[in-house]
């Protein structure tokens, strides 16, 4: 092939390559205006702090929102500690033994389970062996164990980030591996671990499948009080209101405004982890 | 008898950005000849010879000024072609780079791309290649295993296969045998000696006693300058500038 | 001596941290175990060849019939649309982030794939049941927007962002010389990261599809959402499919615990864990024989 056309090639590939990112850009650009242009006329303050009422096709968000936080707050409970101490343990501890690859392995495999599957695990465990019923603690621990390989996945890499030299100074003093892990090693990772754990939340919020049930209501008349009660969350309003209500066209506007709601939730504390991610490698380039 | 000039740089400077890595490079590369390049570390030898054949274009900070003459004609003028010029002026590494398939295919590589797509003519273009840079009898029974599998000395001169395999006029080698043995390394030096009856060859070292050994001409740059150039036999026994002499007995680093 | 009371010290703690560790272990395994026991129950009820080749998904009817194979069929097809669509389209973008982009325009384009990445799957069915079901019906005169077409097209805006920042992760650890080798022999810009680079990326990029695929297999609220939910062995990709995973999010909550189509439920799941946690198997091995290749 002569040089100009091989060079025609690489210029038509590479036109091409610009081309798919525009394309990205304006799908993304196009979905968010979509959103927050049909979602921003539903959204006022009662709607965020009033309950639905009328058979849902009045009101607001407030007890789907509240029930999208708790289930976070659950999920994170269980999973952060266990995913950090996982973590500590396949970095700090772990010999190159059968059990360590095999407990590497079934958190590897744990992320690709699929979250529906989550689903009927939770159902069978949570909510029917351990009696927990449809409620929130089934749901919220559902979700933790979901949740729970990306927060092992991002505090092993913090971890193995912490420099050697901070290890041996402490050991240096004579400081025992448990002391230099909890005074040393676990603070100066801790920022990444955040993000980490950060992300994971904008993960567990917007996922339905493994919470319809395990413990998501189509109605409560108020916020759950305590674990064992079922709750309402905004990602599995959105389905119901799209597919199940009695009034699937006149609640629009609802259903946008709740899309509206959970997008802002997800990305905001998706873009809460991603710009403190940015600031940490800023720090370290330092 | 004066050998024919192959590359001739006037007034050649290399800006990345704000930094100026060569200042007003005048040099003559004979043809059909080995230059050296030595001088200590960071004085701008590599990226001379990434002028060379426009390897500084992918540096979106690098700017050349002035010019390099390759048989008369500006590589930095409009209309150069860069990827003929790159195929006129081959490149050797300091680590030895195969790409990470057969060593047929490493070799082929470059004929390929120019459009050489009958098997015959591969086949003997690989074959002589490998001749050329003395790897032939080590390989030749194996030449669709993995390029990787070859020692590192077996490594360099395979990529050296690859680069003549395309049959450049010059090569420019970046302190080829940095990262070999003393076995390997005596390996390349022979060939590089026998390389100077096809190409022109302008390498990078670090190792006097490698100059000396190989080379026709000698420069020593400094701070992005040329301090003196001259055939390598005279520069080594009776420098004229007392930098020159400071750096070949070792003064300073 | 020193030594031996600081490990004593540390025996503890290192005991409790390594019993908390053995949870994730044993999630593991309580799904597995979990899904075998409640899917077993269904092979009283039929047979394992009647689940597999059944061609009629009746499980409310009288008598009732539970042939998997329409929705085996719709996850299929919804994976094999989505990767034929997404995922030359995210290698794509990897090779453009990768090898094309200038990285100032890198640092901004990242993060904002990174976001699309990040896009609840039910946003994205709703998505598909509001805009691109209306367009497509009326587009093409159907009788339902909702179809494979429709769920497979949304369903590669979700895997985009995942393959296209895997395999972009994939192409950048190719050694810098290797590129350089490749242009100082003349080569253009394509020619480089088709012959060279490519190649030599290929095992994570095949990680990388394989995640998407499997990623596809797994995803539920767009199918529920956006693939119409009918049990049929699709002719075309305007025909409605129903997935395994929407099948068992939309019939798991209306049946009773203990049914025959409760087990029956949980024999659909534990098809898709094996089909997953084969392609999981499938990526490891790739990624092991790609470190034994490279070295
Ligand atoms: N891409 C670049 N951007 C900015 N400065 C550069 C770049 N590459 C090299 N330099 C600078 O240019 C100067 C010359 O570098 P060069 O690599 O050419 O030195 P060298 O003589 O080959 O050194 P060595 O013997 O260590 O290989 C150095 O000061 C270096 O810091
Ligand atoms: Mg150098």
């Amino acid at each position: 092939m002569s040089i100009p056309s091989r060079r025609a090639k690489d210029r038509i590939v590479t036109a091409l390559l610009y081309s798919l990112m525009a394309a990205v850009i304006l799908l993304l650009a196009g979905v968010l205006a979509f959103i927050v242009k049909n979602g921003l006329s539903a959204l006022s303050w009662d709607f965020l702090t009033q309950p639905p009422r009328d058979a849902m096709t009045r009101g607001g968000i407030y007890t789907p929102l509240i029930g999208s936080i708790q289930l976070i707050a659950v999920a994170m409970a269980f999973a952060f500690p266990v995913g950090v101490l996982t973590a500590v343990y396949l970095v700090e501890w772990a010999r190159d033994g059968l059990f360590t690859r095999t407990l590497r392995l079934a958190v590897r495999s744990l992320a690709g389970v699929p979250s529906v599957v989550f689903g009927l695990f939770g159902l069978s465990f949570f909510v029917v062996v351990l009696g927990f019923g449809a409620s929130l603690l089934s749901a919220g621990l559902t979700l933790g164990c979901l949740v729970l390989p990306v927060i092992v996945g991002a505090s092993e890499a913090a971890l193995s980030a912490v420099p050697r030299d901070y290890r041996d100074a402490s050991y240096a003093m004579g400081a025992t591996k448990w002391q230099t892990i909890r005074k040393v090693v676990l603070p100066a990772a801790f920022p990444s671990i955040l993000t980490g754990a950060i992300l994971a939340v904008g993960r567990v919020a917007g996922e339905t499948a493994p919470i319809i049930f395990t413990g998501a209501a189509f109605f409560t008349p108020r916020v759950a009080r305590s674990l064992l009660e079922p709750v309402m969350a905004l990602p599995y309003h959105i389905l119901v209101l799209a597919t199940a209500g009695t009034a699937i066209d006149e609640t629009r506007p609802i259903q946008y405004g709740t899309v509206l709601v959970l997008l802002v939730l997800v990305l905001g504390v998706t873009l809460v982890g991603v710009l403190f991610r940015a600031k940490l490698r800023m720090e370290k380039r330092r | 008898m004066t050998p024919k000039i192959k590359i001739q740089t006037t007034a050649m400077d290399l800006w990345y950005d704000q930094f100026q890595a060569l200042k007003a490079i005048d040099i003559a590369i004979p043809e059909r000849a080995v230059t050296a390049f030595i001088g200590p570390s960071g004085c701008g030898k590599s990226s001379f010879l990434r002028c060379l054949n426009r390897m500084n274009d992918f540096i979106p900070a690098a700017r050349v000024d002035g010019q390099v003459l390759l048989d008369g004609r500006n590589i930095y003028g409009a209309g150069e072609d860069v990827i003929a010029l790159r195929r006129q002026v081959g490149m050797v590494f300091q680590r030895p780079n195969p790409f990470p398939a057969s060593i047929w295919d490493n070799v082929a590589y470059g004929p390929r791309l120019h459009g050489i797509t009958n098997r015959r003519t591969l086949e003997g273009i690989v074959e002589g290649s490998l001749r050329g840079a003395a790897l032939w009898d080590e390989v030749k029974d194996k030449l669709r295993s993995p390029a990787l599998s070859l020692s590192g000395g077996q490594q360099q001169r395979l990529c050296i296969a690859r680069a003549i395999a395309v049959e450049p006029e010059v090569l420019l080698m970046d302190e080829p045998t940095s990262a070999l043995d003393p076995m390997a390394t005596a390996r390349i030096e022979e060939l590089v000696r026998i390389l100077k009856e096809h190409f022109t060859v302008a390498i990078v070292t670090h190792n006097m006693q490698q100059a000396a050994r190989i080379s026709d001409e000698t420069a020593f740059f400094l701070n992005g300058e040329i301090v003196e150039t001259g055939p390598t036999q005279r520069l080594f026994t009776s420098p004229r500038d007392g930098r020159t002499e400071d750096y070949i007995t070792g003064r300073f680093g | 001596m020193k030594d031996q009371s600081a490990l004593k010290a540390d025996r503890l703690p290192r005991a409790l941290i390594a019993a908390v560790a053995t949870s994730g272990l044993a999630i593991m395994l309580f799904i597995l175990f979990f899904l075998l026991k409640e899917s077993l129950p269904a092979l009283r009820e039929t047979t394992l060849g009647e689940l597999m080749t059944g061609a009629f998904w009746y499980p409310t009817a009288e008598p009732a019939e539970f042939g998997l194979l329409p929705l085996l069929m719709g996850s299929v097809s919804v994976t094999l649309l989505t990767s034929a669509l997404a995922l030359p389209f995210s290698l794509g973008l990897a090779v453009f982030l990768a090898e094309v982009c200038p990285s100032a325009l890198r640092e901004i384009f990242k993060p904002l794939l990174e976001i699309l990445g990040f896009f609840p799957s039910v946003v994205l069915g709703f998505l598909g049941m509001v805009v691109l079901a209306p367009w497509l019906q009326e587009r093409f005169s159907l009788l339902t927007g909702l179809n494979l077409l429709n769920a497979s097209l949304l369903m590669g805006i979700m895997i985009l962002p995942i393959v296209a920042s895997l395999a972009e992760d994939a192409l950048s650890s190719v050694p810098r010389d290797l590129r350089d080798a490749s242009y100082a022999l003349g080569a253009t810009g394509f020619e480089t990261t088709w012959r060279v680079v490519l190649p030599a990326a290929l095992p994570g990029i095949l990680q990388a599809c394989l995640l998407g695929v499997m990623r596809a297999i797994g995803e539920t609220m767009v199918v529920l959402m956006a693939s119409g939910g009918a049990a049929l062995i699709p002719r075309s990709v305007m025909d409605p499919v129903r997935p395994l995973t929407s099948t068992i999010a939309a019939e798991m909550g209306e049946t009773p615990i203990g049914s025959a189509h409760y087990h029956v439920l949980f024999f659909a799941g534990l098809l898709l864990l094996i089909m997953t946690l084969s392609i999981n198997v499938g990526a490891l091995w790739i990624e092991r024989r790609g470190r034994k290749w490279r070295t």
